[in-house]
């Protein structure tokens, strides 16, 4: 329980500098968001008819207040300029789906990484563990959405297997639609992880309980059990400290594969320079990743008693 | 003579670049980058890579056009190759001020630790909390499409890296003592610093550099995928990937080859990166 309490209070800080972050990135950068919003045609009435209604003819600190007060008192993150609606309704219109890729996305992560840092740690050093060491690098090197066309080309036009865009309505039809999204993402996650995997996992082969189980002639599928707990706690870990790369590379490629999300709201409210809804994405998915990183810690605390007492 | 070459050897940089022979990674990792750099220089183009052929639009593959050419008739080798000096420039350009504010931060956070280390450990919570392509698209957005978009989005969040790697080594090195000799020695919290603290996390932030290099020209041609990248006419790895993506199901060749020219230069990155790593001894 005190474990709880420090991290919950140790996310304050983080929350608080996501707001300011969020404020302060759009202002700070040089250049004039209403003239920006308006373009080129622009006239200077219009202009700061603009920055009047957003706010942004106020002093700096008297925006900050609004803005603060505004999230803080109503939970109020923006209207959009386009459509009128507020924010958040926006973007929770759009999470399901985005929400729904990610998960089946970190479902093929594991079914991916894992494995192959499990076979890469018990073969250390041998031929299938530098495979397992170069194939990563190769994919590092590839930018995720033209993995995403590449698999359209293979599973989708060539085989026929798979739909290549929008999701489906129907039975079981929005799952097989997320099926190549999902591993594009998984793809993208993979070579890190299986990277950093493979390391934590080199550390608990090596522990002196496994030493001991097998002293104690325990039969090789017991000790793998054991060794697969204990793997669970950096893969959790890792997952956690890679959620925020992971939502950002699923928005683009909601892109890719024409999907109806919040990386369609974020590039469509970028090009009809929408800039409440652009600010209110970054703010919703900064705060997103800072509730899962605190529940993944609060599991790795239930798997491992260790960080609990620690 | 064997006296002559023992001796030779036992010069760092004559056994530095000894070692760094036989690393097959660093050999290999240096000759694809070698070569990409001289295809960004030298721009070898076959054609004018922005000269039309209206009547021969969407051409496959050919002796004549080895990457056959797009909408517009354009060979596609000849703007892969074109790209590469765009691309490459910006991705090491944009590199230089993340690494250069990165180490002071990671230096001076982990050597001071307290309350400094505590407010940068925070700041660098808060753009960690961030969603990468996220922040980076936000502030392309606010600061413009383009190549002046880039250089600031990576001025702004491309520093965490190296702080995060160069502070954890700056504290490890603090605790070997010899720091504290130094200081005790009398030399100037500056010079512990600059002179003696900073060429031992070198190696590690140009190793780390290899990899943001990596990292940041996946993100430009990312951007450029979405529109919000270097913008046309000026021939881009990306732009050329989104425009192929229209006929992906007819002509393959225009959306995936241009992206052969990004893993290239991505595995010829990472290879350097490793290699540097083994040679100095880092893993």
């Amino acid at each position: 329980m005190r474990w709880l309490g420090r991290s919950l209070l140790s996310v304050v800080p983080v929350v608080v500098g996501v707001v300011l972050c969020v404020f302060f990135l759009l202002r700070i950068v040089p250049g004039d968001p209403a003239a920006m919003i308006l373009g080129d045609q622009a006239t200077e009435a219009s202009i700061e008819a603009l920055r009047q209604r957003l706010g942004l003819d106020l002093p700096l600190g008297t925006q900050l207040w609004n803005w603060l007060v505004g999230i803080f008192t109503r939970g109020d993150i923006g209207t959009s300029l386009v459509t009128a609606q507020p924010v958040f309704e926006l973007v929770w219109s759009r999470a399901a789906i985005t929400a729904g890729l990610v998960l089946v996305s970190v479902v093929f992560t594991v079914v991916l990484a894992v494995p192959l840092a499990l076979v890469a740690a018990s073969h250390a050093d041998g031929w299938l563990d530098q495979l397992v060491r170069v194939v990563p690098t190769i994919g590092m090197a590839m930018p995720a959405f033209w993995v995403g066309l590449l698999l359209i080309l293979v599973f989708g036009v060539n085989l026929h297997w798979l739909p290549v865009g929008g999701v489906g309505t129907g039975p079981g039809e929005p799952l097989r639609s997320l099926v190549l999204p999902a591993l594009t993402v998984a793809l993208g996650m993979s070579p890190p992880l299986v990277r950093s995997l493979r390391e934590q996992l080199l550390e608990v082969l090596d522990a002196d309980f496994v030493v001991t189980l097998r002293a104690a002639r325990l039969p090789r599928w017991r000790i793998d059990a054991h060794v697969l707990r204990n793997a669970a706690v950096p893969t959790v870990s890792l997952l956690g400290l890679n959620v925020a790369y992971l939502i950002g590379g699923t928005l683009v490629i909601e892109k890719v594969f024409a999907i109806n999300g919040m990386g369609a709201l974020l590039f469509s409210s970028i090009s009809s320079r929408d800039f409440p809804v652009v600010q209110g994405i970054a703010l919703v998915l900064a705060l997103v990743v800072v509730v899962v990183s605190l529940l993944t810690e609060a599991v790795v605390a239930l798997l491992d008693p260790r960080v609990r007492t620690a | 003579m064997t006296e002559v070459t023992s001796v030779a050897a036992r010069r760092p940089s004559a056994r530095w670049l000894r070692r760094a022979r036989r690393t097959p990674t660093l050999v290999a990792g240096a000759a694809i980058m070698l070569a990409v750099v001289a295809v960004a220089v030298f721009s070898p183009t076959p054609y004018d890579p922005s000269a039309q052929d209206l009547g021969n639009g969407l051409a496959a593959p050919s002796l004549a056009h080895w990457f056959g050419t797009d909408q517009l008739g354009r060979d596609i080798l000849s703007r892969v190759i074109a790209a590469t000096g765009t691309d490459l420039r910006i991705a090491v350009l944009a590199a230089v001020t993340p690494f250069l504010v990165g180490v002071s931060i990671g230096l001076v956070s982990g050597y001071a630790g307290g309350r400094i280390d505590w407010l940068v450990g925070r700041v660098v919570d808060t753009f960690v909390a961030f969603p990468f392509y996220v922040l980076v698209i936000v502030v392309v957005f606010a600061a413009g499409t383009g190549e002046r978009g880039i250089f600031v989005a990576y001025a702004l969040v491309g520093w965490i890296g190296y702080a995060r790697v160069i502070r954890a080594k700056t504290r490890s090195l603090c605790r070997e003592g010899w720091v504290e000799a130094a200081r005790g020695g009398g030399l100037s919290h500056v010079r512990v610093v600059g002179h003696h603290l900073l060429p031992n996390v070198l190696a590690q932030a140009v190793v780390l550099a290899m990899t943001e290099i990596l990292l940041i020209m996946v993100a430009v041609v990312t951007l450029g995928y979405l529109g919000l990248g270097v913008q046309p006419p000026t021939p881009d790895w990306g732009t050329m990937i989104s425009d192929g993506q229209l006929f992906l199901t007819t002509k393959w060749w225009v959306a995936t080859l241009p992206g052969l020219a990004v893993v290239t230069t991505g595995v010829g990155l990472s290879l350097l990166g490793d290699g540097l790593a083994d040679v100095w001894r880092l893993r």
